[in-house]
């Protein structure tokens, strides 16, 4: 399979605390594949470097071989390189409606389009994306006044809306429901298949991680630790020490 | 649009081309409405709708004022000895020469407002929140200041222009429907802007500018078009007030950063940020009490004000719109809708 993602020796520190040191790693396309980590590891810090939120201080990240790193977050995003937020992140006074429709790729999307009104399909796509998620019948309701776990959900609509060919989730399930993860997972699943999304999951539950990810990649104290199928990251004595705190 | 609806703003309609005939006695007052309904208005769209609550608004109002002024002025004369002249000298303005001025005034105000709004926005939209609102008042208040110290204008005497050629209660009814026409327009202009992507792009904004980045939105283009937008209208009125007032110096009149320039956000809070009736509602009623006031409440009428913000700004934190809309909320469509009774 083509590396989607692919991230060379990319470090990236705070001041004086390297939260990134000479990270190398890479994303099949079509896959999912899992990011985990004990508390402070640096996933977030790679998440947030992968899509331009801040500048790395060396290496390289390339996005469907065209080199990233240099770019600000809204042409990463319009290339179709996305990330839901580890706090959810939605338009709180809008409607979800509202908020779906926002969404749509602005790649696709010239100055005056602006201008004009959604079309008809825009709005199927809307009802067809929030009925998968679960909140057809509270799409009229302001986003704010949704649970955390329905902005979650809806958070993740509003990312499929946008047609990414990647998108990394940051903690999809934390806050989460315990009963509703198991939907999620299936929903995750299937946002992969049906919808060929290439997805790039930090997550904490091992149970979701395990289940989801073809392939993962384990970080701590900034470096990468570990790397293999959910059973060899299980029976790594690395990665058992790292999170229970050998190190 | 439904037919209630239809039957509403063919009333309003009415009654705004009708009004200065009901109440001749009050033609000036109700074209001073209609200017606080276009400034609260204009300042929603990037106050209420984008979430940027500038201060510096006052900015285009004074600049129009002044734009218009050195149009109509130098289509004839030369402006410097105009300015002057300081009444030693008699400039005289034919018919033809005072209404050419007053469009290309008007019209010009309004453009040049709207450039040196992208200008200043490229310079101050990285500004988030409190930053913003601070920022924009300095270039208000610096504006004022530069142009009370340029004597091509006319300086801290400020700038008088031709007085109206005809008979001066047709010049009253003149400036009403200039200011009147420029509202509607303004209003119809919202109304459908708003039901557009780009209203759905600057409120994704006001919600969270962050996560409009992250999807992709190219959030300083939307932000700069809505504050051209907002300063070409502020900028119209504005060249308006300037041949209505006839006289106008820079601090007072002009760059009036604690009179309208504050008075356009009171507005808005009493009504309701971020709604289209909102602003309208609050122009309004702000116009009322402040005329009441002033009018029978003499040396208490700031009191009075201070009264009013601080009571709105404390129980109707979302004004007369958000309240109603906290009230009543399936009167604008916020509703639990079940599945088999959607027509999708």
């Amino acid at each position: 399979m083509n590396a989607i993602i692919e991230v060379r020796d990319v470090s990236k520190s705070y001041g004086g605390v390297a939260a990134n040191t000479g990270i190398s790693l890479s994303v099949d396309e079509g896959g999912i594949t899992g990011l985990i980590g004990p508390n402070g590891s640096g996933k977030t810090t790679l998440f947030n470097s992968i899509v331009g939120y801040h500048p790395i201080d060396s290496g390289s990240i390339k996005f469907e071989s065209k080199e990233i790193s240099k770019l600000p977050v809204q042409a990463i995003a319009r290339r179709g390189l996305l990330r839901t937020f580890q706090q959810t992140r939605i338009y709180g006074k809008m409607n979800c409606v509202q908020n779906m429709l926002i969404s749509l790729p602005h790649r696709k999307m010239s100055f005056f389009d602006a201008f004009s009104r959604h079309g008809q399909q825009d709005y199927e796509r809307t009802d067809g994306l929030l009925d998968f998620v679960g909140l057809y019948e509270k799409r009229f309701l302001r986003a704010g006044s949704l649970s955390f776990g329905q902005q979650k959900l809806l958070e993740f609509a509003m990312a499929l809306m946008n047609e990414p060919t990647a998108l990394l989730l940051d903690e999809p399930t934390a806050g989460i429901n315990p009963t509703l993860i198991n939907g999620l997972i299936d929903r995750l699943k299937r946002a992969n298949t049906e919808f060929g999304i290439t997805l790039f999951v930090i997550e904490h539950n091992m149970r979701v991680i395990m289940n989801l990810a073809e392939k993962i990649y384990c970080l701590a104290h900034g470096q990468l630790l570990a790397e293999g199928t959910p059973e060899q990251i299980q029976n790594d004595q690395r990665v058992i020490d790292a999170y229970l705190g050998v190190h | 649009m439904n037919k209630r609806n239809l039957i509403l703003y063919i009333a309003i309609l009415t009654a705004t081309v009708i009004a200065p005939f009901l109440f001749p006695d009050f033609r000036t007052q109700l074209a001073t409405l209609w200017l606080m309904i276009i400034v609260a208005l204009t300042w929603d769209m990037t106050g209420g709708q984008m979430g940027y609550n500038s201060l510096g608004n006052i900015f285009f109002y004074g600049t129009g004022m002044y734009v218009a002024a050195v149009i109509a002025i130098g289509l004839v004369y030369d402006v410097g000895a105009y300015t002057d002249a300081a009444g030693g000298q008699i400039f005289i303005f034919t018919e033809a020469q005072y209404f050419s001025g007053l469009f290309l005034g008007v019209i010009g105000a309004g453009l040049f407002c709207s450039v040196t709004a992208v200008v200043i926005g490229y310079l101050t939209f990285g500004l988030r929140g409190p930053y913003f609102a601070i920022g924009t008042l300095g270039v208000a208040i610096a504006a004022g200041e530069l142009v009370s110290n340029w004597d091509w204008v006319g300086g801290g005497q400020g700038i008088a222009l031709p007085v109206y050629p005809g008979d001066f209660d047709i010049g009253k009814l003149l400036f009403y429907y200039l200011f009147a026409g420029v509202g509607v327009v303004l209003f119809i202009f919202l109304k459908w802007l708003y039901s557009t992507r780009f209203g759905e792009a600057i409120n994704a904004i006001r919600d969270d500018e962050e996560k409009a980045e992250a999807m992709g939105l190219h959030t300083l283009r939307y932000k700069l078009t809505t504050w051209a937008m907002a300063a070409f209208f502020v900028g119209m009125v504005g060249a308006i007030s300037a041949f209505q007032l006839i006289h106008f110096e820079p601090l007072e009149t002009a760059y009036q950063t604690i009179n309208l320039g504050i008075f356009m956000v009171v507005c808005v809070l009493l009504g309701g940020k971020g709604t289209l009736w909102g602003p309208v509602v609050g122009a309004i009623l702000f116009h009322v009490f402040k005329e009441v006031t002033w009018n029978y409440l003499l040396g208490w009428q700031w009191v009075a004000l201070g009264a009013l913000i601080v009571v709105t700004v404390v129980y109707f934190q979302d004004g007369i719109m958000g309240w109603l809309m906290h009230r009543r909320p399936e009167w604008f469509g916020i509703r639990v809708e079940e599945k088999d009774t959607a027509g999708a």
